[in-house]
């Protein structure tokens, strides 16, 4: 069996996320099936998804979206296929092939 | 043919006649209607003193039951629901746009005491969206002005004005003498007070919050579910967070949420969804799904608020802990020195004296559209570091080394850009912004122009 490269994902924005995406809700990608650590490399989690859209997806102000621990910043809630990115295993949720992440910015207004 | 014009004639004589009397009729009705709420309004008392419970009761009156018939014929609701309600005290914090709606509504439905908090007054840009309002009370304190359309519309609601700004100070004793709280609030420090408060005080949270075309709305502190903190044990960066006054919103957006706030909160009143999971439900006015509800996480057991071993027992100071005031007015800002801004009124001369110069406005397009002063140039802030806009810049300026002189809605955007376009070394002339900007520009020099 083979490995395949890349895993396709959609990646979907809402509460004032897609403002940094290029005003897009919804972004179908293909994201590298494993990531390098040193000599070693392993399946991509949702840590290694938010480091790479930070550096191929983001066009400016990377602050707003990643925080200095490499998680999402504050304020920001992570979906996976539909749930609380908490109940995967939030940061070390290993991607699979067509999962759906949503990443939704809290709003404030009232 | 003369008889034939005399009758048309009459005709239309009192086909206006009609209109006339029907335009009375209808001024009449206004008349009384204002005497009604002013009758209702001194009726309409503040608290701030501790409130006696609410006064439970066996049975419904009969003009009770009239009123509510509706609801009681229903099977999934009937008079244990209802009695239930009336048995109950709600309090909502917050009579703008989700606070609008959601008064209404559980005024309406027969909730037995409503309380309402809000500290602002009413003004005309509200009333696009906070329809409790209405043009005759501008000025008015909100919560005064909710609290009136409730007694309007159902005597029989017990309403509570808190004419006050929620703060650690005041707000335990409130939120401890309702059962139920709702966060209709416009601000990330009161929205954390209200939380930590809910866990303190053991009540549920109904939390909603919305924005240009979405909305949010989760129950927190509620059956096994998260509380704010557990989802945000952090606030989000002040520069992360955009108000109504800034980000814009359309109206309906918080009327819809302050709907689904009603009803979360009459569900949990007469104990209707005591099955339901954690979920927080995304409203998206220009989606092809406008609704989505997605599973949440239970309560965090290390959450430092409802966890098992809290560390916070009391209430803190919440504006300190945002680093954002707990309302949602934007602040100047002072950013660059004085001697390198200019007045309303200096710019005003700088007309009058036909001294030659460029203005840019670093305004949004959405916004420059509304409108903007006489041959001024639009480079969004965001865009103006871009080579094409520098370009643009230095082609109006066309080698010339005239000022440059940067405007924007309230004098906050233009600081930045001065520095933007000072590093670029655009010209030997002077680069200043306007204090204040376009809305202080309609305050001091020009009241034809329009504020927004």
């Amino acid at each position: 069996m083979t490995m395949s490269e890349s895993l396709a994902i959609e990646l979907q924005f809402s509460g004032g996320m897609e403002l940094l995406f290029d005003n897009k809700k919804t972004i179908h990608t293909k994201v590298p099936a494993h990531f390098r650590q040193g000599a070693d490399s392993h399946a991509v989690t949702i840590r290694d998804l938010i480091g790479w859209m930070a550096s191929h997806l983001l066009k400016e102000r990377p602050e707003l979206f990643i925080g200095p621990d490499g998680s999402v910043r504050s304020g920001i809630l992570v979906l996976v296929n539909g749930a609380d990115w908490e109940l995967e295993g939030e940061l070390e949720y290993e991607l699979q092939d067509g999962d759906e992440i949503v990443f939704i910015s809290t709003l404030h207004g009232g | 043919m003369k008889d034939n014009s005399s009758h048309h004639a009459a005709e239309e004589l009192l086909r206006k006649v009609a209109l006339l009397e029907a335009e009375n009729e209808a001024l009449q009705r206004q008349v009384q209607a204002l005497r009604q709420e002013q009758s209702q309004q001194a009726a309409v008392k503040s608290s701030a003193a501790p409130l006696h419970p609410l006064e439970k009761v066996a049975r419904l009156t009969n003009s009770e039951i009239a009123r509510y018939g509706r609801q009681l014929i229903l099977p999934d609701f009937g008079i244990h629901a209802q009695l239930d309600l009336r048995n109950s005290s709600v309090l909502v914090v917050g009579a703008g746009g989700l606070g609008a709606s959601c008064i209404l509504y559980l005024g309406g439905a027969g909730v037995g005491r409503l309380g309402i908090v809000d500290h602002d007054t009413v003004d005309t840009s509200n009333l696009h969206r906070q329809v409790i309002h209405n043009e005759a009370r501008q000025g008015m304190s909100k919560a005064h002005s909710a609290a009136l359309s409730v007694r309007l519309l159902n005597p029989h609601c017990n309403t509570v004005v808190h004419d006050l700004v929620l703060d650690s100070s005041n707000a335990q004793p409130i939120i401890d003498s309702y059962d139920i709280v709702v966060d209709a609030t416009d601000n990330v420090a009161t929205r954390y007070l209200l939380n930590d408060a809910c866990v303190l005080g053991g009540k549920p949270l109904v939390s909603g919050s919305a924005l240009r075309l979405d909305g949010q709305l989760t129950i927190y502190n509620y059956r096994g579910g998260p509380c704010y903190r557990c989802l945000f044990p952090t606030p989000p960066p002040a520069e992360t967070v955009t108000n109504c006054s800034d980000g814009g919103v359309l109206g309906v957006v918080p009327g819809i949420v302050g709907c689904l706030q009603a009803l979360e909160a009459i569900k949990i009143a007469t104990k209707m969804n005591t099955q339901d999971p954690p979920t927080m439900t995304l409203f998206s006015a220009n989606s092809t799904t406008m609704f989505r509800t997605i599973k949440l996480r239970k309560r965090k057991a290390e959450c430092i608020m409802c966890g098992d071993a809290p560390t916070i027992t009391r209430l803190i100071d919440y504006v300190k802990f945002c680093g954002s005031s707990a309302t949602d007015k934007t602040p100047d800002l002072f950013l660059i020195p004085l001697q390198e801004r200019l007045t309303c009124e200096g710019y005003k001369k700088i007309l009058e004296t036909h001294t030659p110069h460029l203005l840019l406005d670093v305004r949004e397009k959405v916004q420059f559209d509304i409108c903007s002063l006489p041959s001024s140039l639009n480079i969004p802030l965001k865009d103006l570091e871009l080579p094409e806009s520098i370009e643009q810049v230095k082609k109006r300026l066309n080698a010339k080394d005239e000022p440059v002189y940067i405007v924007c809605r309230r004098g906050n955007d233009s600081q930045p850009a001065v520095r933007i376009l000072q590093e670029q070394g655009i010209t030997t002339g002077d680069i200043k912004d306007i204090v204040g900007g376009l809305n202080l520009w309609t305050d001091k020099i020009d009241p034809s122009f329009p504020k927004y």
